[in-house]
């Protein structure tokens, strides 16, 4: 199967300082040789720390800034060829969604034009039955269609995240990004989020880059992760594997560290020493070495390339035969009491975003003056 | 639980009056008791009022628009009626508080040192000189390398992890005997999280503090409390040791709350979701206040509102089908 979205040796530089007449003379190495492939359908979760570079891969990916060097492929075309029209229509069929829901959708706009604004854009559906089709994706996720009438200021935070999702479907695209999708809501929306973004994809077999700092979130939701750190990627694998066998020592910190629900949990944390070096002047050789508790002379001066081994797990680690068993490193959570499991059972398991009661108002009425 | 609480909270209740005439309920007749050096969970969803209780706690909610009632005792005081001069004294002092955006809670104008050495001399007094040096002495507490140079940066040249580790350094300044930390973790990466964390662990061993910790995140709360309160829609609905209430939940908010995390020992294709949105506070329903989410709900819910009852000794729940076991045997 040829892959869906294919990206190459992606390179991106920002400039942090200038000369007086305007020539870079500092960059920020923000993504440096970044390659992965996504396969229609599926799920590839990027993640990382602030800083490491997975907003801006994502945004490389749809040309919303441009790469400075590298290859991007989606079904097999070469985006970086594509002049302006071509990539407007390119851009139908991979859509982006922001992480903060309150700042991504128009004050200014009800939810019924904000829905029809990109079938208008992409002259999708004739005029006389956008409203039919907006009426049609409110519905798709979660939403009832009387809601279009309505501002973004009237909704929650856990609804206006389906509105720019909603948005996002409008166009019937194949690959969505989530740039921390559901980083800025609480925990009982979260889960409603999540399960509608695994119904969406096995309805509609979308594909999703899935761009999060939340380990449990991307467990649940990936097929295959590609950790990144400083612009690179580190390590990739199918989820499954990475949790269990976990090579890269930044990969074992990562997931050592993250916080379960259980008092008794069984760990053995890595707490990484010293800060994130800047990506301004990032080290040499590994650029993990200096927070790396098993760095030696070579990873100071020689920088690991990215290895796959049979199955598809790849490392770029010059010490991958050498460190120990990753054995519990994730920490084990224990599960559930029978009789909690059964409770927890009772609760729905639905996407839907509003009960019997319909669309309640937030908050209280708008500001006066408004 | 000692005989002595550091503080007691009883019948705390905050409205607040907004300007088109209407009253919010954010905290309800909530009663709170801490042991020296005991650390509390506040956990809850947005909106829930656990951040308005702990700025009453503080003293620093606005007094031309919230409307605090009941008591608060603290170390012989009422703080609800000390006045202003006096909560000024212990703010700071012995009561501290930690923001969650060490961004915006630092001045970008002053140095670190600046800012540490102002808390130290306005409550302990002495001379500059002494200041400065505790002030490093708490630098290298918080583990900030180098302390004696990183004292004179400003805020902007710290990462964030740094950056609440100063915001902690500055609360432990005149060792305080409770720390209130709101959300200290959320706006960091898992790995300063962790540093976080670990440092919050460390200062609960060594400072003697009472801690409360407020978050909506169980995982940090199964990590460092003693003892957590569960708040839902201005009140306290579930109380108990951290052991006992993550092994065996007695209110449905805590169990949906629990099956709504992802899980990292096995791969659900669906994560349980409460239904429905929290109550409009500004009319607060008669009876239990998560019954129109309540997978449980009966009749007699929705009648009068639920007492907070203790399942188990030392285990409060605000449901009146407590224990929850018996609903699923």
């Amino acid at each position: 199967m040829t892959a869906l979205l294919d990206a190459e040796g992606l390179v991106k530089h920002f400039p942090a300082a200038r000369s007086l007449f305007g020539r870079p003379t500092a960059f920020v190495r923000a993504v440096e040789g970044v390659s992965f492939s996504v396969k229609a359908g599926e799920t590839l979760a990027l993640v990382g720390e602030s800083g490491c570079g997975k907003s801006t891969v994502s945004r490389l990916v749809l040309r919303l800034i441009e790469p400075d060097g590298g290859a991007i492929r989606f079904e097999g075309r070469d985006l970086l060829a594509l002049d302006p029209a071509e990539l407007r229509a390119f851009r139908r069929k991979a859509q982006l969604i922001f992480q903060d829901p309150y700042a991504s959708l128009n004050p200014r706009m009800t939810v019924g034009q904000i829905l029809a604004e990109p079938l208008a854009l992409h002259n999708l559906v004739p005029a006389s039955s956008r409203r039919d089709r907006v009426e049609q994706i409110l519905r798709m996720v979660g939403l009832e269609p009387r809601v279009a009438r309505r501002y973004p200021h009237e909704f929650s935070g856990g609804q206006r995240q389906r509105i720019a999702i909603a948005r996002a479907l409008a166009v019937e695209p194949k690959l969505i990004i989530c740039d921390e999708p559901v980083s800025a809501l609480d925990v009982s929306i979260r889960s409603q989020i999540l399960n509608l973004l695994r119904d969406l994809q096995q309805r509609l077999g979308l594909a999703y880059i899935f761009v999060s700092h939340d380990l449990a979130v991307v467990k649940h939701i990936a097929d295959r992760v590609a950790v990144m750190n400083l612009g690179q990627i580190v390590e990739t694998a199918a989820t499954e594997t990475l949790f269990a066998t976990p090579r890269h020592p930044y990969t074992r910190a990562l997931l050592s560290a993250i916080p379960v629900p259980r008092p008794q949990a069984k760990r053995s944390r890595i707490v990484l020493q010293g800060e994130l070096p800047s990506a301004l002047n990032p080290p040499a050789g590994c650029r993990f070495h200096t927070r790396c508790g098993y760095a030696i002379d070579r990873c100071r001066a020689e920088a690991p390339p990215l290895i796959a081994d049979g199955t598809g797990h790849a490392t770029a680690c010059h010490r991958v035969t050498e460190l120990p068993p990753a054995d519990a490193i994730v920490p084990h959570d224990g599960g559930f009491s029978p009789a909690l499991e059964k409770l927890v059972a009772a609760f729905g398991r639905s996407t839907e975003a509003l009960g019997p009661g319909g669309v309640e108002m937030v908050g209280a009425s708008p500001p006066a003056g408004v | 639980m000692t005989a002595h609480p550091l503080i007691e909270i009883e019948g705390l209740r905050v409205l607040f009056h907004g300007d088109d005439g209407r009253t919010t309920h954010a905290v309800d007749a909530l009663d709170l008791k801490l042991a020296p050096g005991a650390t509390l969970g506040l956990v809850g969803e947005s909106g829930c009022g656990k951040s308005v209780t702990s700025l009453a706690i503080m003293g620093l909610l606005p007094r031309r628009s919230a409307d605090v009632s009941g008591a608060i005792r603290f170390d012989g005081f009422d703080l609800l009626q000390t006045p202003d001069e006096t909560l000024r004294e212990l703010r700071g002092n012995r009561l501290a508080m930690i923001f969650q955006e060490p961004m915006t809670s630092l001045n970008p104008s002053f140095t670190i040192g600046d800012q540490i050495i102002e808390t130290i001399l306005r409550h302990r007094g002495g001379s500059q000189k002494s200041a400065r040096e505790r002030a490093i002495a708490l630098l290298r507490r918080v583990h900030i390398p180098s302390p004696e140079k990183r004292i004179d940066d400003y805020p902007h040249k710290l990462s964030g992890g740094m950056r609440q580790r100063v915001m902690i350094a500055m609360a432990l300044a005149c060792d305080p005997r409770l720390l209130i930390a709101d959300e200290p973790t959320t706006a960091l990466d898992v790995t300063l999280q962790a540093q976080v964390l670990d440092l919050m662990r460390e200062l609960k061993a060594t400072s003697g503090a009472a801690i409360i910790l407020i978050t909506h995140d169980l995982g940090v709360v199964a990590e460092v409390c003693d003892e957590v309160a569960v708040m839902y829609a201005g009140e306290i609905v579930e109380r108990a040791s951290v052991d006992e209430l993550f092994a065996s939940p007695q209110h449905p908010y805590t169990v949906g709350l629990l099956g709504s995390i992802p899980r990292l020992d096995r791969r659900t294709d669906h994560l349980a979701t409460i239904e429905g949105m929290v109550p409009n506070m500004i009319k607060p329903p008669a009876g239990c206040r998560f019954a129109a989410r309540c997978p449980f709900v009966g009749d007699a819910c929705t009648k009068a509102p639920p007492p907070l009852v203790d399942v188990t000794p030392g285990h409060a729940s605000r449901c009146i089908k407590a224990p929850l076991e018996r609903l699923v045997s």
